[in-house]
C-alpha cells in the first residue's frame, strides 16, 4: 500500500517536465518557510502580551483554550469576520495595496536568511544588499496606507513614519557596512562563517557599538516602542492604520511583527553567529549536540532578541519625535562612522580579529 | 569630569539598562490578577449593591411610607405612593427603584428610620429588557426575604459604627 502511494507520486513528479519540477520544489520551500514564519508571528502577538502583563504584575491571555494558547487563533478567526470600511475619498487601490506592499518585502527578505548551513532558499551572493533593499521598501507600504486613507491621523503618522526610517536606515546600513568589512562577505552564510569559533569570535565583540547601533535602529525601523511615534496611540489615535479594520488591518499587523522577527534573526544572523554554537571548541560540549552547529541556535538566538523587542516595549516610554530625530541623525551615525574608521584602522594595522 | 561621566553614562546606556533590570525583576513577581468569576475580592459589611425592603420577624414590612429615603436620594431614583391600610397604618402601595438613575450612595439606606430599605451584598445582575430596571416594591421584598440572614448580620457587623 504505502509502496504504491510512493511509487505513484514518483511517476507523478517525473512526469512533470524538469521546469515544472525546479518550480515546484521552490514553492515548497516558500511554504515551509512561510507557513512556521506565520504560526511564529501569531505566537509572538501571544507572547508580547503575556511578557508584558507578566512584567505588569498581570496574568495576561489565559481564558482561550489551555492557558491562552488558542488566543493568537481566536484573534485571527475574529479579524477575518469583520468588515474591511474603504473611508470616503480614500484611493481604494491604494488603501488596498498598502497592507500588501508592507507585508510582501518583510516575508520576502527571508529568502536569504540561512536557518542552518545551507538551509536558505537562495544562497544569494548579495544577500546583505537584498535585505536592505527590501526592508527599506517596507516604508512604502506605511507612507502609501497613510495617504490613501484620506484622514489627518493617517497622514501625519505616515509622514512621522517616512522620516524616522530614512533617518535609521542609513544608522543600520552604516552598521552592516561594518559587518561586512569585518566578515569580508555580502553573502549572509559567508557572513555567518566568518564568526565560527565560539562565542569569542562572533562579531557581537568587537563590533558592539555598531551592535548595539544596528539593534536600536531595527527596534526604530519596525516602528517598535519607545519609538512607535508613528502609531503613538495617546497623540495620533493609531497613525497610519486609522482607518484599517479587519483582514487589512490584521495584514498591517502580520507585517510588523514579521518585520521583528526578521530584525531579530538579522541581528542573530549578523552579531551572534546565526546557526553556529556558543560553546564551539570548549571541552566540556566537545562531542555532544551543545557543539554542534543546528537551527536549534538560530531559533534560540531570534528569540533572545524578540524577547528583548518586547521587554523594551514594557519598559521605556515613547520618545519625543526630536528627540528621536536627533537620535538617529546626530548620534548614531556618527557613532557608526567613527567606529567603521577605527575598525578599518584595525584591519589595515593587522590588530584583532581580523589579522588576516 | 562631570561632562566625561555624563558621555560614559548614556553611550553606556547605563540609565535604560537600569530600567531594563528593575522591569526585568518584575516579571517573576507574584502576579496580583483576581481571576474574577472564579476568584473574588473580600467584600465589606457595608458594600452597597442591589437594594432590598426588610420585614419584621413576625412577617410584617418594616417600610412605614414615611419617604425620608424619596427625600434624600440626590438622584430622583425612588417614588412611593402610600395608603392607610385597614388596621390604621400608614403603607407603601408602590415602592419604585429606577436602578439606571440609582448612584448606589447608601443615603436611603442611612435615611430609613425602621431599617427597611437597605443595600445587599449583590452586585452581579443584568436586565434584558427595556423597563427591567425598575425594581418593584414586590421585587425588592422578595430579595429581602431571601437574604434576610446575611443583611442582619451585615447590619450587626456594622452596628458599633453607626
Amino acid at each position: 500500500m504505502i509502496d504504491s502511494i510512493i511509487n505513484v507520486s514518483v511517476d507523478l513528479w517525473n512526469w512533470f517536465p524538469p521546469g515544472w519540477q525546479t518550480f515546484l520544489e521552490i514553492l515548497g520551500k516558500i511554504i515551509l518557510i512561510v507557513l512556521p514564519l506565520m504560526i511564529a508571528v501569531a505566537y509572538t502577538t501571544y507572547a508580547e502580551r503575556k511578557i508584558i502583563s507578566y512584567i505588569q504584575v498581570r496574568i495576561g491571555p489565559n481564558r482561550v483554550g489551555p492557558r491562552g494558547w488558542l488566543q493568537p487563533i481566536a484573534d485571527a478567526v475574529k479579524l477575518m469576520f469583520k468588515e474591511i470600511v474603504l473611508p470616503t475619498n480614500a484611493n481604494r487601490f491604494l488603501f488596498l495595496f498598502a497592507p500588501i506592499l508592507s507585508i510582501g518585502p518583510a516575508l520576502a527578505a527571508w529568502a536569504v536568511i540561512p536557518f542552518d548551513r545551507g538551509m536558505v532558499l537562495t544562497d544569494l551572493d548579495a544577500g546583505l544588499l537584498y535585505i536592505l533593499a527590501l526592508t527599506s521598501i517596507g516604508v512604502y507600504g506605511v507612507i502609501i496606507a497613510g495617504w490613501a486613507s484620506n484622514s489627518k491621523y493617517a497622514m501625519m503618522g505616515a509622514l512621522r513614519s517616512a522620516a524616522q526610517i530614512v533617518a535609521y536606515e542609513i544608522a543600520m546600513g552604516f552598521a552592516l557596512v561594518g559587518v561586512l568589512m569585518a566578515s569580508g562577505s555580502l553573502n549572509i552564510g559567508m557572513i555567518v562563517e566568518g564568526q565560527s569559533g565560539g562565542l569569542s569570535s562572533w562579531f557581537i565583540w568587537p563590533l558592539l557599538p555598531l551592535f548595539l547601533v544596528y539593534f536600536i535602529s531595527g527596534v526604530a525601523e519596525t516602528n517598535r516602542a519607545p519609538f512607535d511615534v508613528a502609531e503613538g496611540e495617546s497623540e495620533i489615535v493609531a497613525g497610519f492604520h486609522v482607518e484599517y479594520s479587519g483582514m487589512a488591518f490584521a495584514v498591517f499587523f502580520l507585517a510588523e511583527y514579521a518585520n521583528i522577527i526578521l530584525i531579530a534573526a538579522l541581528t542573530a544572523i549578523m552579531f551572534l553567529g546565526g546557526w553556529l554554537s556558543p560553546f564551539e571548541g570548549l571541552a566540556f560540549a566537545q562531542g555532544t549536540w551543545l557543539a554542534e552547529t543546528s537551527m536549534l541556535w538560530f531559533f534560540a538566538k531570534t528569540a533572545l532578541f524578540i524577547f528583548c523587542f518586547l521587554w523594551f516595549r514594557a519598559t521605556f516610554p515613547r520618545y519625543r519625535y526630536d528627540q528621536i530625530m536627533r537620535l538617529g541623525w546626530k548620534v548614531f551615525i556618527p557613532v557608526t562612522i567613527v567606529w567603521l574608521f577605527v575598525e578599518a584602522v584595525m584591519v589595515v594595522a593587522e590588530i584583532g580579529p581580523w589579522a588576516a | 569630569m562631570n561632562k566625561f561621566t555624563q558621555f560614559v553614562k548614556s553611550f553606556s546606556l547605563w540609565e535604560l539598562l537600569l530600567g531594563m533590570n528593575l522591569t526585568g525583576r518584575y516579571l517573576f513577581k507574584p502576579k496580583v490578577t483576581i481571576q474574577y468569576p472564579e476568584e473574588k475580592t473580600p467584600m465589606s459589611p457595608r458594600f452597597r449593591g442591589l437594594h432590598a425592603l426588610r420585614r419584621y420577624e413576625n412577617g410584617e414590612e418594616r417600610c412605614i411610607a414615611c419617604k425620608l429615603c424619596e427625600a434624600v436620594c440626590p438622584a430622583l431614583a425612588i417614588t412611593i405612593d402610600s395608603e392607610e391600610r385597614e388596621d390604621g397604618t400608614r403603607r407603601t402601595t408602590r415602592y419604585d427603584i429606577d436602578l439606571f438613575k440609582c448612584i448606589f450612595c447608601g443615603f436611603c439606606e442611612e435615611a430609613c428610620p425602621v431599617d427597611s430599605i437597605v443595600e445587599t451584598h449583590i452586585f452581579e445582575y443584568h436586565f434584558e429588557n427595556r423597563g427591567d430596571q425598575i425594581m418593584t416594591k414586590e421585587m425588592l421584598l422578595e430579595i429581602g426575604d431571601k437574604y434576610e440572614a446575611e443583611i442582619a448580620a451585615n447590619r450587626q457587623a456594622d452596628a458599633p459604627y453607626r
